[in-house]
């Protein structure tokens, strides 16, 4: 029985083989089991429905007058949408210093959107209405010198939740809890009274 | 029955268990009131599962359904309403009973060697109990709920570079969803129990092996008798068993008296915005967490820095674990330790509280300064532990317990 032989096992253990055939096999495991997580990892990522349901959609911008305010809901996500008047564009430039990022440049926005008014056209305002602190939802106050405020107040947003100030151009003053200014979604006009929230020139977002 | 048995015994360890665990098992015989909460844990956690079992019979998890689904439980099924009542009100008992038996932990030393297994474990189900309370919360899917969700999922999304991406993950939508709801209930009815149960059990046999701790931080294992039994332990049956039926006596009283007489506590165990369905297009004005998250969330808030404000929430948790490493005292028990200690321990119980009631309030002013000067002397009990326990003039500490309290 040369088997039994073997199985007996005179010789010495190969200590270096049977390393290696322990590291082998345990690399060879642990690739497993990354591969056996990935399915359940990934099924926690939104799902085709939620992708398409997150697709882009169109406003009408025909009738929305000077100074007014539509909310609209992408992704789960409020939108507002509104008219500035020249008046007001004017005088965004003037509060820079009260503002933590005036320039927007360590803001969240598309580049077309990385400018002083924070938009492509200069009258209508695209943002996204989640506070950039905790993700509340900023309440309009319009009114320039806002009593609750203050005086120095030329009209923008206040979140309820931690008190973060934002201006009509979405930036956020200095002293408020939000890092940084509002985030602004992909969007371009289809014509001049049109607006696709959610698709630009660079890509379509989420569109399944 | 004998027979039984013996043949009960040949096959499964009923006897010696019972006799290893409960007859045998020696505990300090000076135990005082601050012993009773690790077994009323416990009894909540059996409550927990009991009430939660049923509740899931009734509910339906999905963004159409959950809240009415809520309601019905609460108008319509038999008694629904008292069983979703335990269960809501079982949650702030839970943080009450597991917030008394950490501080019975730091005033007699419970964390420090040979002990700090089991305190990293206690801490561990301190997490895990965290999580199941925040995913239980977003279940009834009201405002609150809703709201909550949201700002807690955010946190995530200051974590540099895969923040954003996280969050997405975490939510499954691009914003807090129906699958975000979905997943949550998985976790807090499967998931996070399962953990639970297993950090438990470890719990306990890391209890098991170094016994407990006592109001005068001795080891009785280190004085033993003729007979090789700790001369200062007494059997834990039926000593501590029948001590025990008596706190579980007077605490299922006032939880009664709560469920039945005041069951939204004043807001605080049941928000009156959470009675409202979920609006992502509405935040509750003013918005906060349940009173047991409370402490943190003013800490994350008297930071003006987002990223920092996060950063430092997880710290204050986190300083827990290190406790049994920060405390260089020779002694255990705040009984024989100087005034530093006691200092500090006092600076820190009256922090928390503080936190606690500023974390209710609307983050402005006068209250954020506060947040500040608080959150300073939360952070530096743990921070100057290492120097303050070394300085302190500590007292002699007894051989044998001594009985008061």
């Amino acid at each position: 029985m040369t088997d039994a032989g073997v199985m007996g096992g005179d010789e010495a253990v190969d200590q270096d083989r049977r390393k290696f055939l322990t590291v082998a096999t345990a690399a060879t495991a642990a690739v497993g089991v990354v591969l056996a997580a990935t399915p359940f990892v990934a099924s926690w990522s939104p799902s085709e429905r939620a992708k398409a349901l997150g697709a882009p959609i169109t406003v009408d911008l025909s009738k929305l007058e000077l100074g007014m305010m539509l909310t609209y809901v992408w992704r789960k996500q409020p939108i507002y949408i509104f008219k500035r008047t020249p008046e007001t564009v004017a005088k965004l430039a003037t509060h820079d210093a009260m503002l933590k990022d005036p320039k927007s440049t360590e803001s969240d926005q598309p580049a077309y959107a990385a400018n002083e008014m924070r938009s492509r056209r200069a009258d209508i305002a695209v943002l996204i209405a989640t506070c950039t602190h905790l993700g509340c939802l900023p309440k309009q106050k319009f009114e320039p010198g806002d009593a609750a405020i203050g005086a120095y107040w030329p009209g923008g947003f206040l979140c309820p939740c931690h008190g973060s100030r934002f201006d009509l151009a979405g930036r956020v003053f200095d002293g408020s809890p939000a890092s940084a200014n509002l985030r602004i979604p992909p969007y371009s006009f289809k014509n001049d009274t049109t607006l696709l929230i959610g698709q630009d020139e660079s890509a379509t977002q989420g569109a399944a | 029955m004998a027979g039984f048995n013996a043949w009960l015994n040949k096959r499964l360890p009923v006897d010696k268990f019972v006799r290893e665990q409960l007859l045998e098992y020696y505990a300090p015989k000076n135990f005082n009131v601050w012993y009773f909460f690790g077994s009323l844990a416990l009894l909540v956690l059996v409550m927990q599962l009991f009430s939660g079992i049923f509740l899931t019979m009734f509910y339906k998890v999905g963004e159409f359904t959950s809240f009415d689904s809520v309601e019905y439980i609460m108008r319509e099924v038999s008694y629904g309403w008292l069983i979703r009542y335990l269960h809501a009100i079982g949650a702030s008992a839970f943080f009450i009973v597991i917030y008394l038996h950490m501080y019975r932990a730091l005033m007699y030393g419970s964390y420090k060697g040979p002990r700090e297994l089991l305190w990293l474990f206690g801490m561990f189900i301190y997490l895990a109990l965290m999580a199941e309370a925040f995913l239980g919360y977003v279940l009834p899917w009201g405002n609150m709920s809703y709201w909550a969700a949201t700002v807690i999922i955010n946190l995530f999304s200051t974590i540099p570079v895969i923040g954003p991406g996280l969050v997405e993950w975490i939510r499954g939508d691009y914003g807090v969803a129906d699958a975000t709801l979905n997943r949550f209930f998985s976790l807090h009815v499967v998931a996070v129990p399962l953990v639970l149960l297993l950090l438990v059990a470890l719990h306990l046999v890391a209890l098991r092996q170094t016994g407990s701790n006592n109001p005068d931080g001795i080891e009785i294992k280190e004085n033993l008798g003729p007979d090789g039994k700790p001369v200062d332990g007494i059997p834990f049956h039926p000593y501590y068993t029948v001590k025990d039926v008596v706190g579980v006596g007077v605490f299922l009283t006032l939880f009664a008296v709560v469920v039945f007489f005041v069951p939204t506590f004043g807001n605080l165990f049941m928000e009156e915005a959470n009675f409202v369905p979920a609006d992502p297009l509405s935040t509750p004005d003013p918005i906060a967490p349940s009173w047991y998250f409370t402490p943190y969330y003013a800490i994350l808030r008297a930071v003006p820095n987002q990223r920092i404000g996060a950063l430092l929430l997880l710290l204050a948790v986190l300083a827990f674990f290190f406790l049994p490493w920060l405390d260089r005292s020779p002694v255990k028990s705040v009984r024989y330790r100087g005034w530093w200690f006691k200092g500090f321990l006092t600076v820190f119980t009256v922090s928390f509280l503080v936190l606690m009631y500023l974390g209710l309030k609307p983050a402005t002013g006068g209250y954020v300064t506060a947040a500040r000067v608080f959150a300073v002397g939360y952070f530096s009990f743990f921070l100057l532990m290492p120097w303050y326990t070394r300085w302190d003039r500590v007292k002699p500490v007894p051989k044998r317990v001594r009985f008061h309290d």
